[in-house]
């Protein structure tokens, strides 16, 4: 049987500001346990919590990035559930009522040609405090408990179950993932869990429009790992379908090291949550004004500048999607092709490969690139007349990147001698003397050994010291192999 | 000078007659007599206090005093108190010294007040009689066979026999009022927002509100001067002006129109109650008020409302009691669960676990709608009724109470029956009104009858007046207990 995979993701961003959700209590990731706790985030006898604005301005900011409506008012809910992580003994969070309600974003999908864009649907971004830490390998025999994180704020994002396959999920959590730190209302941070995705993944014959039952794939804390349990999920699912059998909805974990998923608690275990209004929050009103002032404030949408990238400059959408991953790369490719307008494959090239390359391997953020958008149009202009070939250029940008010549990519190649040579007649002598040189060749090439053309560019390359117009020389060297 | 009043003491104090350190070691020697028989304190720190009194007199010699500066006020044992035992009448709470103080805690040491000691109180403010507390029962210095009410028993205890000159109580569902009706002192519940509820243990969050008790009306508006106020820590705190609460007590009441709501007077209200009731608005006529009559025909509804809402958050506020980071914690478990389970079966008396069971209940899938919406719909109704007579009428009166003080005993086994004593207060916490009671005479037993004030939204100063008025033609506010037991 054909499969069709569903899923839909939950996707818990931590905001940036920095006190909690509903404490003064500092946010910064790392401090000695509960350093960071004060009064209200230990839950003592009598604390209240207050809200924190930043956070609901940050929800604001995501609802309008996103097309969403903003509910006013939106109400706090109390999860009520025991842990011993959860001060309180109920989470306070958003059950009716979100404060985004809805919206939209925007994925690249498809490959190869077929390279288009899908639209996921967002049921709703609700805000919630996270709850503390539990550790349990440190002390012998017992918990400790760190409550620094405890009263975190968090803007859970979920979807519709409107993607189909893992790549899908893992370009959506990407996108999101992008458009929280365009909008600079979460760090992006994986590693210290500031993005973490739960997914919901179910399959069903093909061409059915029934779902089936889903199971819930929790804190999925890397892209990889996101796509690796989908994929192992639906093929257990399948399995078990084309079995006979009939799948269990439950919550399960993703184990990396096995690469597997398994029954973390089935939905008979679920507990209930006794969801009611917090009765210590007031409704929280948006007013217009606010939403107004907020929408003000927002940058350009990765989203809208995707579009212009596409149509102004006619680069795919994937290109389009790497360019926009971040603000910053979007400033350095749009600084770039601001100097070479007719350019723009070519400085889109150029970042995605070389320049993003090399920052990836030292670790370096765009924004600490060594090689200036300025200094990069001065090098890509020089291929583009042709003074240098694209292979030279790499070593030119390797004396830029190390700040030779203070980055100038023209005084790097006159003082290096790298000036490709695009003089016929200096080229065709050249091809001369190496045909006179390589008779064996000359003889192999014209008896049907395609491999000994190959043989005398490179000759000519090496000659030159890779200087010679590559073109030029496969076009004349051919001539004068028919002649 | 153990029955003056605040402006009395204040007087004595101000002219050097007496100083706070002096003021307070006399009430405190009259705890140390009467507090072995009737439990008005879980915590007395006379060093604590006296230390206090001696930050007093510096205030007071310096010219910095305020209207309670070295005036010593028992705090109910529900407010979170710096360095102080803060057990909510719980077992729960038996180890726990506050490391901070509340909201209104902070107001009265601001003030220069001294806290003469934390009082008794049902287990987390859940009773009316106060024989829940883990602390054992406090006993009505009128009768110490008769309950003193609750859950702020402790409190109309010790203003009642004069082992402070005044305290603070909380109010979720009568909880200042019926103490101070069967305790024969006057005591308000103020609009909801007006006091502070941070550092005020949560029993049902949109239901608590802080408030003063005290002898008379007068020092019930000194009281309230200092604990209403916005707090930026409490989120259903109000926003307002400062006012003095005291600034119409002299106002005559010529034209005050009372309301009676009709439903309080046909069924339920004992004959000694009801005879002590209708003398009060005799006063009141004497004074030129108009009587006119009101219908709250929802206020029926409110025990079953109250019994569904305040368990519901209950159930909610408690669960932070886990035995995980402060509070009892079993002594023996094998695991987290049994953790849980043992700490709480122990650290929580039978009403609070009732409330605790009624409120998972009410809340829990499948029972939500039919029970805490429902609830919360009814609990509209009772506000617009409130609304629809305070077209009609100034203020409300009626019984705080449907009787006396019943003895010891007599209900701890009935739980319904406990909870109809405070069927004419429950309605005004649901409509987040202002609720008073004043003495009004002697029931039965020569045991002491309440009048029940219900104001509109902060008509606080306007119930005070209305109370000051009818305390200057009336006496029994100083009436003391003549057969209190050292």
């Amino acid at each position: 049987m054909q499969w069709e995979i569903v899923i839909g993701l939950e996707v818990h961003t931590q905001l940036s500001t920095r006190s909690k959700i509903f404490s003064g209590a500092a946010t910064a990731f790392g401090a000695a346990p509960n350093s960071q706790a004060c009064a209200v985030d230990i839950a003592l006898p009598g604390v209240l919590p207050v809200l924190n604005h930043g956070a609901v301005e940050r929800a604001i900011r995501f609802g309008l990035a996103v097309g969403a409506k903003i509910n006013s008012p939106s109400i706090f809910a109390r999860k009520n559930y025991f842990y011993p992580d959860l001060p309180k003994g109920y989470q306070i969070s958003q059950y009716e009522l979100p404060v985004v309600d809805g919206g939209n974003v925007k994925i690249p999908v498809g490959g190869d040609g077929n390279e288009h864009e899908k639209t996921i649907r967002l049921t709703r971004a609700h805000l919630e405090e996270d709850a503390g830490k539990s550790l349990h390998e440190d002390f012998h025999g017992m918990t400790g408990i760190d409550l620094n994180r405890a009263g975190t704020p968090l803007l859970e994002i979920v979807s519709e179950p409107d993607m189909r396959s893992s790549a899908e999920a893992v370009a959506f959590a990407k996108t999101l993932h992008s458009l929280v730190r365009w909008i600079d209302i979460c760090d992006g941070n994986m590693q210290e869990g500031s993005f973490r995705c739960d997914a919901n993944v179910s399959v069903r014959p093909h061409g059915s429009d029934k779902l089936g039952t889903r199971c819930e794939i929790k804190n999925l804390n890397s892209f990889r790992f996101l796509e690796k349990a989908i994929d192992y999920e639906a093929r257990r699912q399948m399995e078990i379908l084309e079995d006979g059998g009939t799948i269990r909805q439950e919550t399960r974990l993703y184990d990396s090291d096995k690469d597997e998923t398994r029954t973390m608690r089935s939905k008979e275990d679920a507990q209930d949550y006794r969801y009611f209004p917090d009765p210590d929050l007031l409704p929280l009103e948006i007013s217009a004004d606010w939403i107004n002032r907020v929408r003000a404030m927002l940058p350009e949408l990765p989203e809208a500048k995707r579009s212009s990238y596409m149509a102004e400059h006619g680069l795919s959408a994937y290109d389009a999607g790497v360019l926009t991953a971040t603000r910053e790369m979007a400033g350095y490719f749009e600084s770039t092709v601001k100097l070479l307008p007719a350019q723009a494959k070519l400085c889109a090239n150029w970042i995605m490969g070389e320049v993003s390359g090399r920052l990836h391997k030292e670790a370096l953020d765009i924004a600490q690139c060594p090689v200036s958008p300025a200094q990069l149009a001065g090098l890509l202009l020089s291929i583009s007349d042709g003074t240098v070939s694209g292979k030279t250029a790499k070593d030119v940008f390797d004396a830029m990147w190390r700040g030779e010549c203070d980055g100038n990519a023209d005084i790097i190649i006159e003082t290096k001698g790298l000036k490709q040579i695009s003089d016929a007649g200096e080229i065709e002598q050249l091809i001369d003397g190496i045909l006179a040189a390589n008779p064996q060749q000359v003889a192999d090439y014209r008896n049907g050994k395609e491999k000994a053309f190959n043989s005398l560019v490179g000759q000519a390359m090496k000659a030159t010291k890779g200087k010679a117009n590559p073109a030029q020389v496969n076009e004349l060297l051919k001539k004068k192999l028919i002649e | 000078m153990l029955n003056s009043s605040l402006k009395q003491l204040s007087a004595l104090l101000a002219t050097k007659k007496i100083s706070s350190v002096e003021l307070t070691g006399e009430f405190l020697k009259r705890v140390q007599a009467l507090n072995p028989n009737y439990n008005a304190f879980i915590t007395v720190d006379e060093n604590m206090s006296l230390a206090q009194a001696q930050a007093a007199d510096a205030m007071l010699a310096s010219g910095q005093a305020h209207p309670l500066t070295g005036i010593p006020i028992a705090q109910k044992d529900i407010f979170c108190t710096k360095g102080w035992l803060t057990t909510c009448g719980s077992k729960m709470l038996s180890n726990f010294v506050s490391p901070y103080d509340a909201g209104v805690i902070e107001r009265f040491n601001a003030a220069g007040a001294v806290n003469i000691g934390k009082t008794n109180m049902d287990e987390f403010a859940m009773g009316s009689s106060n024989e829940t507390s883990f602390y054992g029962p406090v006993k009505n210095p009128w009768d110490i066979t008769a309950v003193p009410g609750g859950s702020s028993g402790g409190s109309a205890c010790a203003v009642a026999a004069r082992m402070a000159p005044a305290a603070t109580g909380t109010d979720t569902g009568g909880s200042i009022r019926q103490p101070a009706a069967l305790c024969g002192i006057s005591g308000i519940k103020p609009t909801y927002g007006l006091v502070s509820r941070y550092g005020m243990i949560a029993f049902a969050s949109s239901l608590d509100q802080g408030g003063p008790m005290a002898k008379s009306a007068e020092d019930l508006a000194l009281m309230l001067n200092v604990m209403a106020g916005f707090d930026t820590r409490d989120s259903t705190s109000l926003q307002r002006a400062p006012e003095d609460y005291a600034r119409d007590l002299a106002r005559p009441l010529q034209g005050l129109r009372i309301g009676l709501p009709k439903e309080y007077f046909v069924e339920g209200m004992s004959a000694d109650v009801a005879r002590a009731v209708e003398a009060a608005i005799g006063e009141y006529r004497k004074l030129g008020a108009e009587i006119v009559e009101v219908s709250l025909p929802n206020t029926k509804l409110s025990i079953p409302v109250y019994y569904v809402l305040a368990p519901a958050e209950a159930s909610s506020n408690l669960s932070r009691f886990d035995g995980v980071r402060y509070g009892h914690r079993a002594p023996e478990y094998v695991d987290l669960n049994d953790m849980y389970q043992k700490s709480r079966a122990q650290g929580f008396g039978a009403e609070v676990k009732r409330r605790i069971l009624i409120g998972t209940y009410v809340l829990s899938h499948g029972y939500y709608d039919a029970y805490y919406i429902q609830a919360q719909k009814l609990r509209r109704l009772i506000a617009q009724d409130f609304a629809a007579a305070f077209a009609q009428c100034d203020i409300i009166m009626g019984p705080t109470t449907p009787t006396v003080a019943f003895a010891l005993g007599e209900k701890s086994s009935n739980p319904v029956q406990m909870y109809l004593s405070d069927t004419y207060t429950i309605a005004t916490n649901l409509a987040g009104l202002p609720g008073m009671s004043i003495p009004a005479g002697f029931g039965d037993n020569n045991r002491p009858v309440g009048l029940h004030l219900i104001g509109n939204y902060f008509a606080e100063a306007q119930m005070l007046n209305v109370a000051y008025q009818y305390q200057q033609v009336t006496d029994w506010h100083i009436r003391m207990p003549d057969k209190l037991i050292a």
